[in-house]
């Protein structure tokens, strides 16, 4: 096929495209138009059925709650891919931990980034443990709040040396904790069926709304959400790590790396 | 519509541009980050807090992240 063939053929398809999306542009509602009846039905049960003042929480948690169950063992399923994909082969050795492997030459962090870094770790852990515990009253809540608290270890490296976060915590704990948060909400959702009669039906003390203890099982989900997404990307980081850091592929370099 | 989100809507597009034009992935990986940080303003314009701090967080932090540790991975290993 001759470039102009190709070019032809590109700009009828293209046309074609065209008059199809602008078509569909058409028949959508306009910009900021208030939407489907089903987010005004929301809105206006969430707080009187759920005692949930963030309508997003109401549906992830509850009303679409499997959805998220499903969304949660993806997430799962790609950490142990990635966990997998990245352990060590066989063609590949631990070197030394720090940077001063041979053949590599690694610029050191500068101390503005390790005392910036250090002074982070803190308020960002109690950020990411405010953003999961708040999930059913504010936007956030597990997902989110258990990112946060996954950038919160990365600070910790970013502040010392590879090493140190290393020693901070085994990776059979942190695979613990991950495990922990997917099976709790399973457990949680179990639950519900043997007392609401549907799986992930809401249980326990519905409280006053706007209370931190409020909404029933919804905080218990927030937590177990949280527990599993945080862990799992320290896991990711882990991995990531141990393959730039420590493994090298032998025979070691003989010559220099174009770092 | 109002100024914050037209304004946002424009400087999305420009980082997307700019993420695409910029041939170095080291240089895509921080720009990808600015892009991640930008869609998360114009999400929290048209009043989705919740999807805007999910994007920031995946799309500030840890897809540019993931990206910075690959590319020191491949980097670091050419012999």
């Amino acid at each position: 096929m001759t470039r102009r063939t190709r070019l032809r053929l590109f700009l009828v398809s293209a046309a074609v495209l065209a008059v199809v999306v602008l078509a569909g542009f058409g028949e959508l509602p306009a910009f900021g138009h208030p939407g489907a009846t089903f987010g005004a039905v929301l809105n206006a049960l969430s707080v009187p059925q759920r005692h949930i003042t963030d309508v997003v929480t109401a549906v992830n948690f509850t009303y679409r709650g499997v959805d998220t169950l499903a969304e949660e063992f993806i997430f799962f399923a790609a950490v142990t891919a990635v966990v997998l994909l990245l352990a060590p082969g066989d063609d590949e050795h631990a070197d030394h931990a720090s940077d001063a492997a041979t053949g590599r030459w690694v610029p050191q962090t500068s101390d503005a980034v390790r005392v910036l870094a250090l002074a982070l770790v803190g308020p960002t852990i109690l950020f990411g443990l405010y953003i999961v515990a708040h999930g059913h009253l504010t936007p956030g809540g597990g997902f989110q709040g258990g990112v946060v608290l996954a950038t919160g270890v990365l600070l910790v490296y970013l502040a010392g040396e590879y090493t140190h976060l290393h020693g901070l915590y085994p990776d059979t704990v942190v695979e613990g904790i991950e495990l922990g948060g997917a099976s709790a909400f399973v457990v949680i959702g179990l639950i519900g069926l043997a007392v609401g009669g549907t799986f992930l039906a809401t249980w326990g003390p519905l409280g006053q709304v706007g209370q931190l203890n409020s909404a029933g099982n919804v905080p218990l989900l927030n937590v177990s959400v949280g527990a599993e997404i945080g862990a799992g990307f320290v896991l990711l980081l882990s991995a990531f790590l141990r393959q730039t850091i420590v493994l090298r592929r032998h025979p070691p370099a003989n010559a220099s790396g174009s770092a | 519509m109002n100024v914050l989100l037209g304004t946002a809507l424009i400087l999305v597009a420009a980082a997307g541009t700019v993420v695409v034009v910029l041939r170095d992935p080291l240089r895509q990986a921080l720009a990808v980050s600015m892009f991640g940080i930008l869609l998360g303003i114009v999400f929290f314009a048209v009043q989705a807090p919740d999807v805007a701090l999910s994007e920031i967080v995946v799309g500030a932090v840890a897809l540019p992240l993931m990206i910075l540790l690959a590319l020191a991975k491949i980097r670091g290993g050419v012999q």
